[in-house]
């Protein structure tokens, strides 16, 4: 090369994850409608074999380039814009499954004129037992990744309490999960064939997948926390998760305040 | 085309052809790939379209027949039953790939990536890994929405014939997989073009060379950053609505099956509150280049920088809620349709103030009437003739008339296929010589331009008259009293196609034989943008050193 990069921005060699990746997801996207034609399941999971892999590696990679410091500040403040874009598209994610929740709260077919349809009879959960527990786990989730957070950027880095935190942190986090199979177990109505079933069990279940990755990507964070990655000033993985974190927490306070709340009372 | 793309760089490439092609971290080559794709798709997508105006030609059906697919009309009706759902296939194929294949990645994935960090002084994205991604992910999406029009598909044939809007019941019970893989195409291509509007919205922001404040920025960037917030927050709201149909499909939901209490029209509002602001995604990249072609070729600064600059972020606001306007005839209420009527007429306003800017600069300049001048032309024409017939159907009563005939077919060709194409040669002429380090042979743009120009108005002007004499769109068939404007609309588009040959004809000598460009700015000093003061092609990084401010700020209107 004939000249040197005179600037602080990230330019990066090529790679083979995108390329790797895209195929994958392809192969898995083939697959899920082979297993969902009841054709065969494999070609699904090799494909996620090779998504995941890609993540690791590519995710693993990232890392590496923040160690050696190619994350200077202003890189930085790029990641975060990037972040808080990724999680507006999610925000607009969950907007479609609450247009479709509150169209047929607030507009049942059965109301329309000159339809023959009845009015269902559902047997919607006390939003007072256990998602009221669960909401509450959730939110002294948040309230962990916070507190270790805190601990992270005000306390210089003291790396007991954001280990305490983040540990109990993802522990309630997986105990929501647990509860929420549960109630699913438990629930009066079906997935199929009635539009409250297909409301709630998307809603919540696109939910709790969400829950899952920001389970993972804490723990992801606390690892690095005993590997002792992050530092005062550069920690934009661990803001990531954290941020991720509450985005999760925020849909869960408006799923439970419109379904299980306002939706139970219909 | 990837071969000779190389040219120019011999002397400094080390990289092999597969990283420099498949493993890109680069916003030059990953825009260049974009075109390529964009183009072979295009030509797939036009062919079918060639297809089937070869077939309304005349009445009655003489090419897709049951008994198999003609090259040649087969005028015996014995031995030709029609094959409806060859047509509906073609229908949905051409606008799917249209929309999500061909047009945005060619101007927001090519033009965007290649120009959109130039302008700005930015040494690459600001992500340039994830850039490759959202590029392969697009070729995930074209391959699984080939595969798509090749599976097995609904009526024991291949592929889906539902539209390309995906309206249920038609495509919750459309049979085969086809349909699923139509479904995950655009689940694909959705999340590429959102991974590439977050990159483009960090390097707007966050990468603009030392003292380009926004309102500095040239208007092509501007229009990539408007249009990634519309990808942003439009496109996953469409994922959502993809994701319920393939759960009505594969495990029983009802959202919009109305014996589960379920409503077909919700899934019309929620593709709709994306599909409107999909279409000035399509059209916003265009307007940038158009601001950028006319104040060249007028050799003056483009009138009303700031003007303009707030008509593109009106346009993309306002695109979020005029969305019902496409579904008038469902049953709305009337102060419902008022207010989407209303709304609807207000994009006039911002999209007039860009028309009479563009006239504005064009107004007293010194007019070189160069091949990109001549499509920008031909744009400012086409988008106006389709932005009035847009105003015409924004009425909810008149729309009563219009609904599902081809008038609508004519409104949105001019808009989109005349506007956004038109916008996407303009580009390709104007950078073609910035891009390869070739010029292609003027006469030859010249006469791409008036063969496209003449064979797209003959296509589409007269659909206009079959709209009004009450053809309805999406048929096969149709009776003799349509004849005539189906004819002359069909010999249009096959002057059209043969233009469209004509240009990658064009293309392969220009890559070959062209012309070298030895200037950086091979037009004049109005060309006056970042990417001007760059070699033909440029290097492989550019911006190693960050630009002076007097490289770019001229002080005239921005």
């Amino acid at each position: 090369m004939a000249h040197e990069k005179n600037h602080d921005f990230h330019i990066l060699n090529p790679s083979i994850w995108p390329l790797l990746g895209s195929v994958s997801g392809f192969v898995m996207l083939f697959g899920a409608v082979m297993w969902m034609h009841d054709i065969t399941p494999f070609m699904f999971f090799i494909g996620l074999l090779g998504v995941l892999y890609t993540m690791w590696g590519w995710w693993g990679e990232t890392i590496t380039e923040n160690l050696i410091g190619d994350h200077t500040p202003v890189v930085r403040i790029g990641l975060r814009y990037g972040v808080i874009m990724f999680i507006m598209s999610e925000v607009m994610f969950f907007a479609a499954w609450f247009w479709s929740f509150f169209k047929h709260a607030l507009y049942p077919m059965h109301e329309y004129r000159f339809t023959e349809l009845v009015p269902p009879q559902i047997e919607y959960f006390d939003p007072w037992h256990l998602p009221l527990i669960n909401t509450l786990i959730l939110l002294c989730s948040g309230m962990a990744a916070t507190w270790a957070h805190h601990a992270l950027v005000h306390e210089n880095n003291n790396r007991r309490a954001i280990k305490e935190g983040l540990w109990l942190s993802i522990a309630l986090g997986a105990v929501f999960t647990v509860f929420q199979i549960y109630e699913y177990g438990h629930a009066a109505f079906g997935f199929s064939g009635n539009i409250y079933g297909a409301n709630f069990f998307m809603a919540t279940g696109f939910h709790g997948f969400h829950v899952i990755i920001g389970t993972i990507f804490l723990a992801v964070c606390l690892a690095r926390v005993y590997r002792g990655h992050f530092t005062v000033e550069q920690h934009i993985g661990f803001e990531a998760a954290a941020w991720y974190w509450h985005f999760v927490d925020v849909v869960w306070l408006f799923l439970f305040a419109s379904i299980y709340i306002w939706g139970s009372s219909l | 085309m990837a071969d000779a793309a190389v040219h120019g760089h011999e002397h400094e490439d080390q990289r092999s052809f597969f990283t420099r092609w498949f493993m890109s971290t680069n916003h030059k080559d990953i825009g260049i790939l974009y075109l390529i794709v964009a183009a072979a798709v295009g030509f797939i997508s036009v062919a079918f379209t060639v297809y089937m105006r070869l077939e309304l030609m005349d009445p009655g059906v003489q090419y897709m027949c049951l008994e198999g697919a003609r090259l040649f009309a087969e005028n015996d009706p014995a031995n030709c039953t029609p094959n409806g759902h060859l047509w509906n296939v073609l229908i949905t194929g051409h606008g799917i790939l249209m929309m999500f294949f061909v047009v945005i990645p060619a101007l927001f994935g090519g033009f965007g990536n290649y120009f959109m960090p130039l302008q700005i002084g930015a040494p690459d994205m600001a992500f340039p890994r994830m850039n490759n991604l959202s590029f392969w992910l697009y070729v995930a999406g074209t391959t699984l929405a080939v595969c798509s029009v090749l599976s097995p598909g609904g009526n024991g044939q291949l592929g889906s014939g539902v539209g390309w809007v995906l309206y249920p019941p038609l495509s919750t019970n459309e049979g085969g997989y086809s349909m699923d893989l139509a479904i995950f195409a655009v689940h694909v291509s959705g999340a590429s073009s959102i991974l590439g509007a977050i990159n483009m919205i960090t390097t707007f922001l966050n990468m603009r060379a030392p003292g380009m404040t926004l309102f500095k920025v040239p208007l092509f960037a501007w229009s990539i950053f408007v249009t990634s917030w519309l990808i942003l927050l439009s496109l996953p709201v469409l994922a959502g609505a993809i994701t319920m149909l393939l759960t009505d499909r594969n495990f029983g939901t009802a959202f919009f099956d109305a014996a589960g209490g379920g409503d077909p029209i919700l899934y019309q509002h929620i593709l709709w509150f994306f599909g409107h602001p999909e279409v000035y995604i399509i059209i916003l990249p265009g307007f940038g280049i158009i601001s950028h072609v006319i104040a060249t070729f007028s050799k003056k600064p483009v009138f009303g920088y700031a003007p303009m600059v707030w008509a593109l972020i009106a346009i993309g606001v306002l695109g979020f809620v005029v969305w019902a306007h496409h579904m008038y005839t469902v049953g709305m209420s009337l102060s419902q349709q008022s207010y989407f009527m209303l709304a609807t007429m207000v994009i006039a306003v911002p999209t007039g103030i860009k028309i009479f800017s563009w006239i504005a600069t064009m107004w007293g300049g010194s007019i070189e009437l160069k091949t990109p001048m001549l499509w920008a032309f031909g744009f400012l024409f086409l988008f106006t003739v389709g932005g009035v017939t847009g105003v015409v159907l924004s009425q909810a009563g008149i729309d009563r008339a219009y609904h599902d005939t081809y008038y609508v077919v004519a409104h949105f060709h001019y808009v989109m296929s005349l506007g956004a194409i038109f916008c996407i040669f303009a580009g390709i002429y104007y950078w073609f010589g910035k891009m390869t380090g070739r010029m292609y042979p003027e006469w030859a743009g010249k006469l791409h331009f008036w063969m496209m120009f003449i064979g797209a108005n003959i296509t589409f002007f007269p659909q206009h008259f079959l709209g009004r004499q009450g053809m309805p769109r999406r048929y096969i068939e149709y009776p003799e009293a349509f004849s005539l404007w189906n004819e002359v609309s069909s010999y249009g588009a096959f002057l059209s196609f043969a233009s469209f040959i004509f240009f990658f004809g064009i293309v392969a000598w220009t890559l070959l034989r062209g012309e070298k460009v030895t200037e950086n700015n091979y037009w004049n000093e109005h060309a006056d943008t970042l990417e001007w003061t760059l070699t033909c092609p440029p290097p492989e990084h550019t911006f190693e050193i960050l630009p002076k401010q007097e490289e770019w700020d001229k002080g005239h209107s921005h």
